[in-house]
């Protein structure tokens, strides 16, 4: 049974890469397109890992982690922040809110893949 | 197609709506209507450019975004004040971006010196704004910022390797576990690494009662072999922060002689264990998700639709077209079999009939939700304009606001293709002739800024595009001495206001004393009215001295049907646009009154209009009937002009699909195209427009002279 990854990203061209990288290893996709949108997903799949960009409309990434965190169901399941920003204080950030791991932008497969796996079962 | 080059397409796709949004978002904080949302969206713009333009390597476009993103930034954070002059100068920048884009795609250059100038100006605009940025490293210097493309080397010097190797202790605080990691995967990346002997430390673990299942007791030593890198270990605690204390040690190196030696421990056991405890910890956590789910089942249901609503497919033009087609010719097709079946005699009320009746409902249906599909708002075309206008104002010295109004008009999507070269005409000449210099303004007391307005609205089945200019208007005298002194118009003779101001739109006519590099390109009005004029459109201009000029272009909002009046002509069968007919009348003897030698007029409630014979115009018949025996379609022009078209008798009304007559024959005056009717035979569609025109202008001889006594 292979894990379901969400990835939560405003761009559509970043949501095709995702979409294209994680199927082609192996993964189930479900796609949001901001944090409003990913926790309407999540309120009906149950992700393995989810990826989430920061810089979003309605809700950011920020936001979007601290909800799900406050969700009983989804308190456990890793949070990988994807996104272009690299600078400590928006990691340090991004951890307080919950965040399990951080992958900058542009990604590769392989760190991409790498990420996932050390963070999922 | 490669799958990366389909997401490279997404991406200038998305692009070229994220540099939409920017332009819009930074006229709407110009305008000064904006609000921190507006801020934030213009930032995301910018960043998920940048964002993209990484992933494909394109590190020009890297680099002036980010530049750009910086100083959004500033405004974001309220360093920098979104004022005049700041919004000014990031518009230029998205002019600049919107290059980067076109460049990466294989598209033109980028001025490299002006990207440099704005890139600079912008470098400024934070520096004054913020002050001296600390936390911004200067570029040349710092290696390791990443935002500059750097990517930090690691240097691995090669240590001995000493017998012991690393010993690692591991103590996860419950923040670790509350983030989503597990213990057990760092145990599971180390032991990627190397084969390692690992020992779990339970001498935390308080007794059962005193147990709190959120709380983080254990704790692991591992032996790790010397030969893997001390920066290989540390990174799988990379995403952990200090919410894991990890502490590694040379084994056998002084220091870490305070740590007790592990006994050796089956490691699979030892893993086995540790995934118990996380499920243990967990266990309460099951049930409650599975009443929270059960809560959810409604929302379930009803969110998914939600979630589809603006589901979109993209589909080639030519599918669509080929579709309108074969719509086009269902129409006919159901047009020829209702009448075959009218001409056999059966009752309106038989079931064939009631049948052709339903049919020829759904027919209109598909047909009207096809051009549906084809359907797009102008905002595509409109979009393009602010940024035209901006460099327009720059070269010429003027100032300009641009005005858009609806935007969400929508029309055929070959119309809109087709509007954007007009339009740019128009604007640019509303800017060029129309607009005064600013201290021209200022000496008539005008605002130094001027106002031009691009709208667009429905009128009468058609789109109607105006474009208005509150500058000084056209100098009709000035642009009737050209005209003379050009051979255009005759020295005597006699034009109203409104047919000065066409002049312009005749051939060879040019009022600018100096060609400017912007409305001389070799392109009049001329050009701009014939290629309008192509598309079964018009062009007209209203100007008021010093109040400025009002040009009005319509098209046809589609291509390719028409609601018209079916008429009969002598032999001929005529197609009048439904859309310019007034109304239909038989008038009487009294009513028709001789207007000199060869016009005549009609009396209609009050007022007088000219009649005209269509048999007589074009050219069918040399008498014209007597109008009290014909019907008179009282019809209006674009311009609002009126007449009274006289024909031989009405056939009916119905749908017809144009068929371009310069496309199958020739451009034939008065005639806008032509169409298929029920029985197969074919019928012109009057140009009701050309044929009042022709009536006051070009072709007197064809006034009527109506036979009234």
């Amino acid at each position: 049974m292979s894990l379901t990854i969400l990835t939560v990203d405003d761009s559509r061209m970043m949501r095709e890469m995702l979409a294209m990288t994680l199927r082609e290893a192996g993964f189930n996709v479900v796609q949001a397109e901001d944090g409003l949108d990913g926790l309407d997903v999540l309120s009906r799949t149950e992700p393995d890992v989810i990826i989430t960009d920061i810089n979003m409309p309605r809700m950011d990434g920020f936001g979007f982690i601290e909800s799900v965190r406050r969700e009983q169901r989804h308190r456990a399941t890793p949070i990988l922040v994807l996104s272009t920003e690299s600078d400590a204080e928006k990691k340090g950030r991004a951890r307080s809110a919950g965040a399990t791991g951080w992958i900058v932008k542009p990604f590769n497969s392989e760190s991409l893949i790498g990420a996932i796996r050390r963070v999922s079962a | 197609m490669d799958p990366m080059d389909a997401i490279k397409a997404t991406y200038f796709q998305e692009c070229d709506e994220l540099l939409a949004d920017l332009e819009q978002g930074l006229l709407t904080l110009d305008a000064s209507e904006g609000d921190g949302d507006t801020i934030n969206a213009v930032f995301r713009a910018v960043h998920s450019v940048k964002g993209g333009a990484g992933a494909f390597g394109f590190e020009a476009l890297v680099a002036f975004a980010h530049v750009f993103e910086t100083a959004l930034d500033a405004m974001r954070s309220g360093k920098l004040e979104p004022d005049g002059d700041a919004l000014k100068l990031m518009l230029r920048a998205s002019d600049v971006l919107a290059d980067f884009v076109q460049a990466a795609k294989g598209q033109g250059v980028v001025d490299e010196v002006r990207a440099q100038g704005i890139a600079e100006e912008l470098a400024a605009l934070t520096d004054h704004g913020a002050g001296p940025r600390v936390s911004e490293p200067a570029p040349a210097s710092d290696g390791g910022d990443d935002d500059w493309g750097f990517t930090p080397l690691k240097f691995e010097i090669d240590e001995p390797v000493s017998a012991g190797g690393w010993l690692l202790v591991m103590t996860p605080t419950s923040a670790m576990y509350a983030k989503g990691h597990d213990a057990a995967f760092f145990l599971r990346e180390i032991e990627r690494l190397s084969s390692c002997e690992t020992a779990l430390d339970l001498s935390n673990l308080p007794d059962l009662d005193a147990l709190s299942p959120e709380e983080s007791y254990l704790s692991w030593r591992l032996r790790i072999p010397g030969d893997v890198a001390e920066t290989t270990i540390r990174e799988v605690f990379d995403f952990v922060g200090d919410d894991c204390s990890v502490e590694l040690t040379r084994f056998g190196a002084p220091a870490p002689a305070a740590a007790p030696p592990a006994p050796p421990i089956d490691f699979e056991a030892l893993l086995g264990a540790v995934r118990g405890e996380p499920a243990a910890a967990g266990a309460p956590q099951v049930n409650e998700a599975h009443e929270e789910r059960g809560a959810n089942g409604a929302d379930k249901v009803s969110a998914k639709p939600a979630a589809l609503g603006g589901a979109t497919i993209r589909v080639d033009l030519e599918r669509v077209d080929r579709m309108i087609d074969l719509v086009g010719e269902l129409v006919i097709n159901q047009a020829m079999l209702a009448q075959r079946v009218g001409e056999s005699g059966l009752a309106r009320s038989s079931t064939v009939a009631i049948g052709l009746d339903e049919l020829e409902q759904l027919t209109r249906e598909i047909q009207d939700s096809v051009m549906a599909i084809r359907a797009q708002p102008v905002k595509s075309v409109f979009q393009r304009m602010p940024r035209l206008v901006r460099e327009i104002a720059g070269s010429t010295g003027k100032q300009v606001r641009l005005v858009m109004e609806g935007e969400g008009t929508e029309v055929d999507k070959t119309v809109i293709e087709r509007l954007s070269d007009p339009i740019t005409h128009m604007l640019r000449n509303a800017i060029d002739h129309g607009l005064e210099s600013p201290q021209d303004r200022a000496a008539v007391g005008k605002p130094e800024e001027g106002v031009v307005r691009l709208a667009a609205l429905h009128r009468s089945g058609r789109i109607v595009i105006e474009v208005t200019d509150d500058g000084k208007g056209i100098d009709r005298q000035r642009v009737r001495e050209i005209a003379i002194k050009k051979g255009l118009v005759a020295s005597d003779a006699a034009l109203t206001d409104e047919e000065v101001d066409n002049l312009i739109f005749l051939p060879g006519f040019s009022t600018a004393s100096t060609v400017s590099n912007i409305s001389g390109r070799g392109v009049g009005m001329d050009v701009v009215k014939r290629s309008i004029q192509a598309l079964g459109g018009r062009i007209a201009i209203t100007s008021e001295p010093g109040k400025g000029s009002v040009f009005t272009l319509s098209l046809p909002l589609t291509l390719a049907v028409l609601d018209g009046m079916v008429v009969r002509v002598g032999e001929q069968t005529l197609v009048a646009p439904l859309t310019t007919i007034i109304e239909t009348l038989r008038p009487k003897a009294d009513e028709v009154r001789r207007l000199g030698p060869r016009g005549a007029v009609l009396a209609v409630r009050g007022g007088h209009v000219p009649l005209i014979d269509i048999g007589v115009a074009l050219g069918w018949r040399t008498t014209p009937i007597d109008p009290t025996i014909g019907v008179v379609l009282l019809v209006e022009s674009e311009v609002g002009g009126r007449a009274a078209l006289v024909v031989d008798a009405i056939q009916g009304q119905r749908q017809v699909v144009i068929k371009s007559l310069e496309a199958n024959y020739q451009r034939v005056d008065a005639i806008a195209a032509a169409t298929i009717l029920g029985d197969g035979r074919v019928a012109l569609i009057l140009d009701v427009d050309v044929v009042l025109d022709g009536r006051s202008l070009d072709r007197p001889d064809n006034l009527l002279l109506a036979q009234a006594s």
